[in-house]
Formats: C-alpha cells, structure tokens, sequence
C-alpha cells in the first residue's frame, strides 16, 4: 500500500473531505493495470516528462497522493503536477497536502508539483499540454446547480457561502452530469496527443451512455474504459473510474 | 506561483484561446520571493522538450530576470554548465510570484495572484 496524504490540516467547512470516492481514484491508479499502462505511455525515455492535472482536487489528497508516489505509480519522479479548483481554501489546502506528502516519501519517489490555482475546470490551461488529468466531479444528480463561483467571489465567506463551497463539490444538476459534460467537452483540446483522462462517475450519471458518447468523437478515434469500481449494490456499481484516451491505432 | 506554471497556463477567457496574444500572460507588479528547492538536472534538461522557450525567455524579461538566450539551451550546455543549470532552476522552480496580477495580452484582462494562489475565476459579464 502507497501512502495516503495526510489532510488533517484541512477545514471540512469549506473543502470537501476525502470520502469513498477520493479513495476509490487512489486505489485504482496504484492497480497494476494502472501502473502499468502509465509506465508503458509516460516512460522516463519518452520526452518530454508527463504534466498531470487534478480538477477540483479539494483536500488535495489524490494530487498529493500522484505526486509523492510518482515513483512507484509512473516508474520515475520526472512528473510535472498541478491542480485547479474554483474553490480558493481548496488550493491552500492543496499545496499544503502535497508539501506534507512529499515530505514524507522523499526525494527519490516524489514528483514536481508545480501550483494549485483557482479557476473553473479547465479554462486556463493552455491547449494541448496535460498528459494525465484527474477529476473527481460534482456528481450527485440534483435538480439544480448552485450558481457558478465568479471573479467578485468573497473573501471570508459567511456560513451560507461555505455552504455553497461545499454544494459546488458534489452537486451534479441534471443526471449529476452537467459540470463532469462541461469537462469532457473540453478534454480534446485540454489533452495532449498521449493524454489520458480519468474520470469518477456514479451509476445516477449513466456511466455506460457517457462512455458510448465518448467513443463517438470525432468520428470514433477516442476510447473510453471502466478501470475502477466500487460498492457492488443489487448488479449496480455504484462509483466507477473511466479512463478517457484518444486510440493510438488510429 | 512558479514562474514554470506560467508556461502551462493562458487566459480563461474562451474567445482568447486561440490568439497567439494570450500567452504567455504577462506579469504585473510582481512580488517574487526565492525557495529554496533541491537541483534536480535530469528533469531540468528532460524539461527544456516541453517548455515554449519564446514565452519563457518573455515571462523571464517582464519579471527583471537577464535575458535568456534566443534559443533554450541543448542537452550538453546544461551538463558541460552548472551556471546555465542553476540559473535556470532558479528561474522555473524556486522563483514564486506571490503577489501581483497576469494579464492577457489580447484582452487586457487582469488575474489577481494573492498569497502566490492565481485567479482565474472571471467577472459575470466575461462567463
């Protein structure tokens, strides 16, 4: 078992808390399956060293995680890492659990985290650099979605602000899916030619139409792979991680 | 904000992506503080095949730093120049911008940096 980053520094009045869900994108990236495919795609000799991307990384527990652990998960340190939440406590929380994950495991195993800024899912990446993005969504379908953090967003929030912070992190709209549509519509041009996505979805956002969709761009050249389940109830998986690739045999 | 990150990043607004004018973001009354980071030389020069060297070397003049060379230094200059190899880590990962603003060269739009976090959340009216 690869450590976990310790949050312990984390207000969880303002910033999601790991739950089953931040644990299930931990363990299915320490999967051999895993490691394997990004060893395979991001070895030490294929330049240039893979940028990865965590979206709404809250606690900072599963970036903190990828960066401390790069050696064992990417068969080198040569990792680049950044986050980006539109929650502002979120990227404190960020940089401070990658400081003490990295500290911890040391050079050797650790990884270059470069930044946690604040912003909204992917908009201020420059096309076409992120090898390997993250994103643990918004997902829980509700009937609507709370108002979207803008520039004139507050400084000391007031409890029904914190409040706020928190409903951004897991409410999801229609089917869950309106913030995880809005990422994946901007994945072909956030990615790089080799990038991989992987993305948590629960069974109320219809994961098996969101991969036939997927595999529909431009004109069939992406794939989309369950890689990760947890909480088997009645046939159902209940959370699943679907890796997002363009094919390279096309 | 490490001067690095600046190389990865462009303006949050849509309709600038695809002006050669919205990156790199250009600093503005910068703050910069210095950390102290550990060399490491073979990432450093693995680094170089993914910077983009011209925003770089403009990042590097608008914040005060002497100016880089035209073009980014081969594998053998950093092995056969420790200086080149220092300065430059200097530059990409111990140099935080912590306080000041990125601004978008095709829109104007100015990002705050606050306590070395960026923000690229935009006003209502650019949504």
């Amino acid at each position: 078992m690869l450590p976990t980053p310790d949050t312990s520094h984390v207000s969880y009045n303002r910033v999601y808390e790991p739950a089953e869900d931040s644990f299930l994108l931990l363990d299915t990236l320490s999967l051999p399956s895993e490691t394997t495919f990004l060893q395979t795609r991001f070895s030490k000799d294929a330049l240039p060293p893979p940028l990865v991307l965590e979206v709404g990384p809250g606690s900072g527990v599963v970036i903190g995680f990828l960066t401390a652990n790069a050696t064992p998960l990417f068969g080198h340190d040569h990792i680049l890492t950044f986050a980006i939440d539109v929650n502002r406590f979120a990227c404190s929380a960020t940089g401070l659990t990658v400081k003490k994950a990295t500290a911890e495991t040391g050079a050797g195993s650790s990884g270059v985290f470069l930044d946690a800024v604040q912003g909204d899912l992917t908009n201020p990446c420059r096309p076409g650099q992120v090898d390997v993005l993250v994103f643990n969504p918004p997902y829980v379908p509700t009937d609507e979605l709370p108002a979207p953090l803008t520039k004139e967003g507050n400084e000391k929030p007031t409890f029904e602000e914190e409040s706020k912070l928190l409903e951004l992190a897991y409410a999801g709209g229609k089917d869950g899916m309106e913030t995880t549509e809005r990422l994946l519509d901007a994945l072909p041009e956030t990615l790089s030619a080799r990038g991989v996505a992987y993305v948590l979805l629960c069974a109320g956002n219809r994961p098996e139409e969101v991969k036939d969709r997927i595999r529909s761009w431009a004109g069939g050249s992406w794939k989309a792979e369950t890689v990760g389940t947890s909480g088997r109830q009645a046939g159902w998986e209940r959370l699943s991680i679907v890796r997002v690739w363009r094919d390279d045999d096309q | 904000m490490k001067v690095l990150t600046l190389n990865f990043l462009t303006c949050a607004v849509k309709a600038c992506k695809s002006s050669s004018d919205s990156f790199p973001l250009h600093p503005k009354d910068a703050e910069l503080v210095h950390d102290d980071v550990e060399v490491n030389a073979q990432l450093l020069t693995n680094l170089l095949h993914r910077l983009d060297w011209k925003a770089l070397r403009t990042t590097a003049t608008e914040l005060g730093f002497p100016d880089l060379p035209e073009t980014a230094p081969t594998q053998e200059d950093l092995e056969n120049d420790e200086k080149t190899l220092k300065d430059l880590h200097n530059l990409l990962i111990e140099t935080q911008m912590m306080e000041g603003k990125l601004v978008c060269g095709h829109c104007g739009h100015e990002y705050a940096v606050r306590e070395g976090i960026a923000n690229f959340l935009l006003p209502t009216h650019l949504v």
